[in-house]
């Protein structure tokens, strides 16, 4: 095993670990948001949060411009408190709404920001006026059992 | 033959008989409980002998860890040593990590499909593939594999170095047989183990994919975008590959470590080989679960 | 044999009241003795006396429990491990059965100190490579593998690598083991050629008589931890000593028993058996 050949296999060795942590990287990953770019923070208050977590997406048009850092208990108001980092790159306008959807019919959620035309920009530490919760599926069916409920009561006092 | 059997008024040789044969003493003047009472304390002695030694030898692999890092000076000053460990452990591990990477991605492949098509959400499947390899199956399997392979190797050849004299013909040649054998050797492990697991990681999401979209016929599109799309570089990758650190200096210090107090026998090197092997396999999965509990916590 | 007072350059090895013990299994109890430059000196004694442990005691490999070994002026036990180390690059040892290094050729084996302690160019450390090999016989032999050597071959080229920077004290550990005859008597001619050429003293463990008794200026009988007795080659083949007679001779019987000691004597135990 003579030095020349060595350093050839060790070479293709590295070569080829340092190719599968590339493509791991580029291909399977995403080396985007979490790549350390400057960031502001903005809260929003929910009455409820529904099934949103710490690390959770915020996007405006579908598109990703911020991640939730925390979510707390408001012990005052008892509502959450979500705080989100936006990037820079982004500036909303001051009447900005902030909603919980879930992506796909069993997903995850994640905020959602509807612009507004406000001139003016949220700032650092500024807070989301208008906010909507998150759809919890139980309310949203014992709400439609009521509607029908009332429903069927009213057709029958019309008829 | 019966008479010699009574041990009261034993004449000289046979009480020194009885005493040869059973270091006790003449067991039969006993109580009855004198067995298990004898055989408790003796499970006792044995298990506090145990942990002792076992710590004591804890103790002193970490004080020759120490030494190793310490010593690792001229490993890098003439990286050619550590180059040619590299080949050793690493470029020669290549084929068994392309291999089992790529058998274990497609066994994903088709479990995963199996179990994903049950809720109608087989275009998942790449999320499954990728996200089991690069967070835990790539480094662990990679560490197992690299452990039973390379690490056996590096503790037979540490060892028989030690038994046929040579790491004290090199102290006798004032040449530092930690600095010039060993650090080369552990450096050469840790500096492999991340790389095989990237590889392992990718032959495996290769062999997912050869599964999946070419075999069954799942999506290439979503296959590779809900990839990209949920695979986090930081969370995941990253986390991965610290873990693949972390194991390779595991593997590579235990690998070492058994070697060089291997008992300079044939014996006690296939003893410290197998040593090796089923304690860097425990080491790399308790080490996994710790790690995992602090990197996926949460979420 | 005279023998200095105090540290006079004539005596380059002296060993003083040296004892050591592993746990409580005492090795040597007091040994003394001198090794003058320019000689070779033989230590003889039955095997685990403790001849290869004085051995690794003047290469400061262990530390002695009472006593010392001066090497040259210096206490061993007592320099720091850089002047240890220093003093190792001046000693050569020859292992028994070799000891080369698998996973080299015989001529990077011998040119391994070489590399390590000095900075010659590689053509230089040819030639001195092969220059060491040609007094061993074996220039021919550079290119092979350790494990394409026969013993005789891979204990010359041990021997090769041990002279490599010409150093003033060599031991020899075992050098006759295992050997044929021919590679014996070219090995006995080979210790004490090279130790007059290099000027060097040359210290052999063994327990080969004849072959030792042919080359050495002097000899230590070492048994029980102690040396028991001392002397020319001329002087111990005509010893009656009984212990110096049993073992130059080779005789089966004497203060070295046949019969491990055992408890019971025989003739008791058979008669226990035929009474039981």
């Amino acid at each position: 095993m003579n030095r020349a050949t060595l350093d050839l296999w060790v070479g293709v060795f590295v070569a080829i670990g340092l190719g599968s942590l590339l493509f791991l990287a580029l291909k399977v990953g995403n080396l985007s948001f979490a790549s350390s770019s400057a960031a502001y923070l903005l809260e929003a208050k929910f009455d409820n949060i529904g099934g949103l977590k710490v690390r959770g997406a915020v996007k405006s048009a579908g598109v990703v411009v911020g991640r939730v850092t925390q979510i707390h208990l408001d012990p005052e108001a008892f509502v959450a408190v979500v705080s989100m980092q936006i990037d820079n790159r982004y500036k909303f306008p001051r009447d900005t709404f902030a909603t919980i959807n879930t992506s796909g019919l069993l997903g995850e959620q994640y905020i959602g920001l509807d612009v507004g035309g406000d001139t003016e920009m949220l700032k650092e530490g500024d807070s989301v006026m208008k906010t909507q919760s998150a759809v919890v599926l139980e309310k949203l069916i014992s709400q439609f059992m009521f509607d029908k409920a009332a429903g069927d009561t009213g057709d029958s006092k019309t008829k | 033959m019966a008479d010699s059997k009574k041990p009261k008024a034993a004449p000289s040789p046979q009480r020194q008989r009885n005493s040869l044969a059973s270091p006790r003493g003449t067991g039969r003047r006993a109580p009855r409980l004198a067995p298990e009472r004898s055989l408790l304390v003796q499970f006792l002695t044995h298990l506090g002998h145990g942990v002792t030694d076992s710590l004591w030898r804890l103790g002193f692999a970490a004080h020759f860890f120490l030494a190793v890092l310490l010593n690792s000076g001229t490993a890098f000053r003439r990286f050619q040593l550590t180059i040619r460990e590299t080949y050793f452990s690493g470029a020669l591990s290549i084929v068994i990590i392309l291999v089992s990477g790529l058998f274990v991605g497609m066994v994903l492949g088709l479990q995963g499909y199996d179990t994903l098509e049950r809720y109608g959400s087989s275009e998942a499947l790449g999320v499954l593939v990728s996200l089991s390899l690069v967070r835990e199956l790539g480094p662990v399997v990679a560490g197992l594999l690299f452990a039973s392979r390379a690490g056996a190797a590096i503790t037979a050849e540490i060892g028989l170095m030690k038994a046929t004299e040579q790491i004290s013909a090199m102290e006798m040649m004032a040449v530092n047989p930690i600095a010039r054998v060993v650090a080369p050797r552990f450096w050469a492990g840790v500096i492999s183990m991340p790389l095989l697991a990237a590889l392992f990681s990718a032959m495996g999401i290769f062999g997912g994919y050869l599964v999946g979209v070419k075999l069954i016929g799942v999506d290439p599109g979503s296959f590779w975008s809900q990839m990209q799309a949920t695979v986090d570089f930081r969370e995941d990758i990253m986390n991965g590959v610290i873990k693949s650190f972390v194991f390779g200096i595991l593997i590579s210090w235990i690998a070492v470590f058994e070697g060089y107090d291997a008992d300079p026998t044939a014996e006690g090197v296939s003893r410290a080989t197998t040593r090796t092997v089923v304690t860097s396999s425990l080491s790399v999965l308790a080490a996994d679960f710790i790690l995992t509990a602090f990197m996926f916590r949460g979420a | 044999m005279a023998s200095a007072t105090s540290s006079s350059p004539e005596i380059l090895v002296k060993i003083r009241d040296l004892s050591f013990s592993y746990g409580d299994r005492s090795i040597l109890s007091g040994i003394n003795m001198e090794i003058p430059r320019g000689k070779v000196v033989a230590i003889m004694g039955s095997s685990g006396c403790g001849k290869t442990t004085t051995l690794r005691l003047i290469g400061g490999q262990l530390r002695p429990t009472r006593g010392m070994v001066e090497v040259n002026g210096e206490i061993v036990h007592k320099l720091t491990s850089d002047a240890l180390y220093e003093l190792r690059r001046r000693m050569g040892m020859l292992f028994q059965f070799g000891a080369l290094f698998t996973d080299m050729s015989v001529y990077d084996n011998v040119a391994f100190q070489i590399r390590e302690h000095t900075d010659l160019p590689e053509e230089l450390i040819n030639d001195l490579v092969l220059m060491k090999l040609h007094a061993v016989g074996l220039r021919g032999a550079h290119g092979l593998m350790p494990t394409e050597l026969s013993g005789g071959m891979a204990r010359r080229v041990a021997l090769a690598r041990a002279v490599a920077l010409d150093p003033m004290l060599i031991m020899y550990d075992e050098p006759f083991a295992g050997l044929d005859p021919i590679s014996l008597s070219i090995i006995g001619d080979l210790i004490r050629k090279l130790n007059d050429a290099l000027g060097a003293s040359s210290i052999i463990v063994t327990h080969d008589v004849q072959e030792s008794l042919k080359i050495v200026d002097y000899v230590y009988f070492v048994s029980a931890g102690k040396v028991v007795a001392e002397g020319t080659p001329k002087e111990i083949r005509a010893s009656e000593a009984p212990y110096v007679h049993q073992f130059v001779w080779g005789e089966a019987d004497g203060p070295v028993p046949f019969h491990n000691p055992a408890v019971q004597s025989y003739d008791e135990v058979l008669l226990g058996a035929r009474h039981g």
